[in-house]
């Protein structure tokens, strides 16, 4: 496992210290059409949270309108007390949030390497120490840097993009369902390798659809529906909590 | 093997509904990689896929068994949606031959062999953004008069088939729960609507085998009981159904027969239950942690409470 790394080049936040903070928003794609609702959501320094819900809820939509990608219509999103609504993909790059989109996130004609160098395009000089950070990581990516990444397999790619983001140190990492379309043990693994990387000081949002390993690693969780957080707890309570069982966990995991 | 298998362990209480009873006797002999079927729909020889010196696909002898839902499980990379492009026509292999239903499928295009009924959905879905639900469902329906350019001119001759084809669309988008959706752009579905679309369209042309590529990859598990019910209803329905899957608890459930390839070649075969008990496929696949907590073996909670 890689070691701790201590805080970023950002500015240092305290433990326990509010990162980001969503409050109330609203957005969506069409106009007129809400995909979020007044939706709220806290990550303090240093946590791992997990946003699970039915399909349609808005997950996706939170964590793109993190990042700048969703128009937000109303409420504000803030990193360390600083309004970051609506602000774009670079700034917020700039300022330590990375994003690991679900498709289409890795550059399929550039090799490995390259696609770790555009996660660094703003300050390439810090290449080598970044590199060999991701690297500790994930080390097969280390062996295999001149390939294609166009002939990577999924849960490949996958971690090319995750390396991709962690090259610019993030502060905040923005996670959509780094799991999907992963075999069991490449899940498991995918999920090991996100607490480790929020172990290593990265505070960590992520968005899943294995609701049950998702919640047995992350701090807190939230459970959106509709467009709202529903439910919020530590990951245990809403593991355990029957409404959120019956609604969002389904029963089918329990024939294991 | 001894003469008695044990009576799998079935859940006791939170299942909705009592299991449905697997199909039996699906194969002639020890299941082992390349096992005849008593009645294969499919059957491929010697299949070889290489894509520059890779060997994706790499597959002797491999059957399908008819009215039975098979899964094809592996690694990432193991070559699943390789196969899958290869048996229906949207990828050509190197060597080798395959039939559907005693006909070969050799150099048949895509689109010809959907009309011979087997139809399959993809991984990451092609749903049409910029048509309506309803409209993605009509265009599933094969055999459309309207579709000759003299007949589409005269509304007369199609009307009554437009109007069948609208409400076999709408009571299947009523079974998949979209039909609150039916006249929104398919753009706006999130993944998982598009995943259910995806699914509901395939069906519209009345197959014999539906090929899921993932169907459960994004769905959210409280609706996946519901649609392994679909799923299984197929079966009864009198439809074969292959399908890739991640989620073992899916593949336990539903799946009568289970595949499992590794870098390109099937490496077992057999009844769910059996196949993962089966220490190469826990190994190459499942993974030591299947039974674990990750929270416990992360350090990240211990049972008594939160570090």
């Amino acid at each position: 496992m890689a070691p701790a790394e201590p805080a970023l080049d950002q500015p240092a936040a305290a433990p326990g210290q509010l990162v980001v903070h969503i409050d109330n928003i609203t957005a969506g794609y069409l106009p007129g059409v809400n995909i979020l609702n007044g939706c709220s959501l806290k990550a303090y320094e240093g946590e791992l949270i997990g946003i699970i819900g039915p399909n349609g809820a808005g997950k996706s939509t939170l964590l793109k309108s993190i990042f700048g990608q969703v128009k937000v219509r109303e409420g504000a999103i803030t990193l360390m007390g600083e309004d970051i609504t609506g602000l774009k993909a670079d700034k917020l790059v700039a300022r330590g949030v990375g994003m690991v989109p679900q498709n289409n996130n890795v550059f399929p004609s550039l090799s490995i390497e390259e696609n770790l160098q555009m996660g660094l395009y703003q300050r390439p000089k810090e290449y080598a120490e970044r590199l060999e950070f991701v690297v500790g990581i994930f080390a097969e990516l280390g062996k295999r840097l001149k390939q294609r990444a166009g002939s990577l397999s999924g849960g490949e790619r996958q971690m090319v993009a995750m390396g991709r983001a962690l090259m610019m140190r993030p502060h905040v990492l923005l996670l959509d369902e780094p799991s999907a379309g992963l075999s069991p043990a490449r899940q498991d693994e995918a999920f090991i390798r996100v607490s480790e990387i929020n172990k290593a000081g990265v505070t960590t949002i992520m968005v899943e659809q294995n609701a049950r390993r998702c919640l047995q690693i992350c701090d807190r969780g939230y459970v959106l529906d509709q467009g709202r957080d529903a439910y919020t707890g530590t990951g245990r309570d809403l593991l355990n909590d029957p409404k959120v069982i019956n609604l969002y966990l389904g029963t089918l995991g329990v024939d294991a | 093997m001894s003469s008695e298998i044990p009576e799998p362990v079935l859940p006791v209480s939170p299942m909705p509904h009592a299991p449905r009873p697997k199909s039996l006797g699906l194969h002639k002999g020890e299941p082992a990689p390349g096992v005849a079927k008593v009645d294969p729909i499919i059957i491929a020889d010697g299949i070889t896929r290489t894509f520059g010196g890779l060997t994706a696909v790499n597959v002797d002898q491999l059957e399908i068994p008819r009215n039975a839902i098979t899964a094809l499980i592996g690694p990432n990379g193991a070559g699943k949606t390789t196969l899958f492009n290869l048996l229906t026509g949207f990828d050509k292999p190197d060597t080798g031959s395959w039939t559907f239903d005693g006909k070969s499928l050799s150099k048949v295009p895509a689109y010809r062999v959907a009309r011979m009924g087997q139809v399959r959905t993809f991984q990451l879905t092609k749903a049409l953004g910029l048509l309506t639900v309803l409209e993605n469902m009509k265009l599933g329906a094969k055999g459309q008069t309207g579709e000759h350019f003299f007949q589409g001119l005269f509304p007369g001759i199609w009307r009554k088939q437009e109007k069948e084809i609208e409400q076999k669309a709408m009571d299947l988008l009523v079974k998949f729960k979209l039909d609150a959706k039916k006249d929104d752009f398919a753009a706006s579905l999130s993944g998982g609507q598009r995943k259910l679309l995806e699914m509901a369209r395939a069906l519209m042309s009345d197959p014999v085998l539906v090929m899921l590529d993932e169907p459960m990859a994004g769905v959210n598990p409280a609706l996946t009981q519901s649609l392994l019910d679909k799923i299984l209803d197929l079966k009864d329905e009198g439809m074969t159904v292959l399908f890739v899957e991640h989620d073992m608890h899916m593949v336990r459930h539903i799946a009568d027969w289970v595949i499992v390839m590794a870098e390109g070649q099937v490496v077992a075969e057999g009844p769910p239950l059996e196949v993962m008990q089966n220490p190469a496929v826990i190994d190459a696949y499942l993974g030591a942690h299947q039974e674990i907590d990750l929270g416990e073996l992360t350090g990240r909670y211990t049972p008594e409470g939160k570090i």
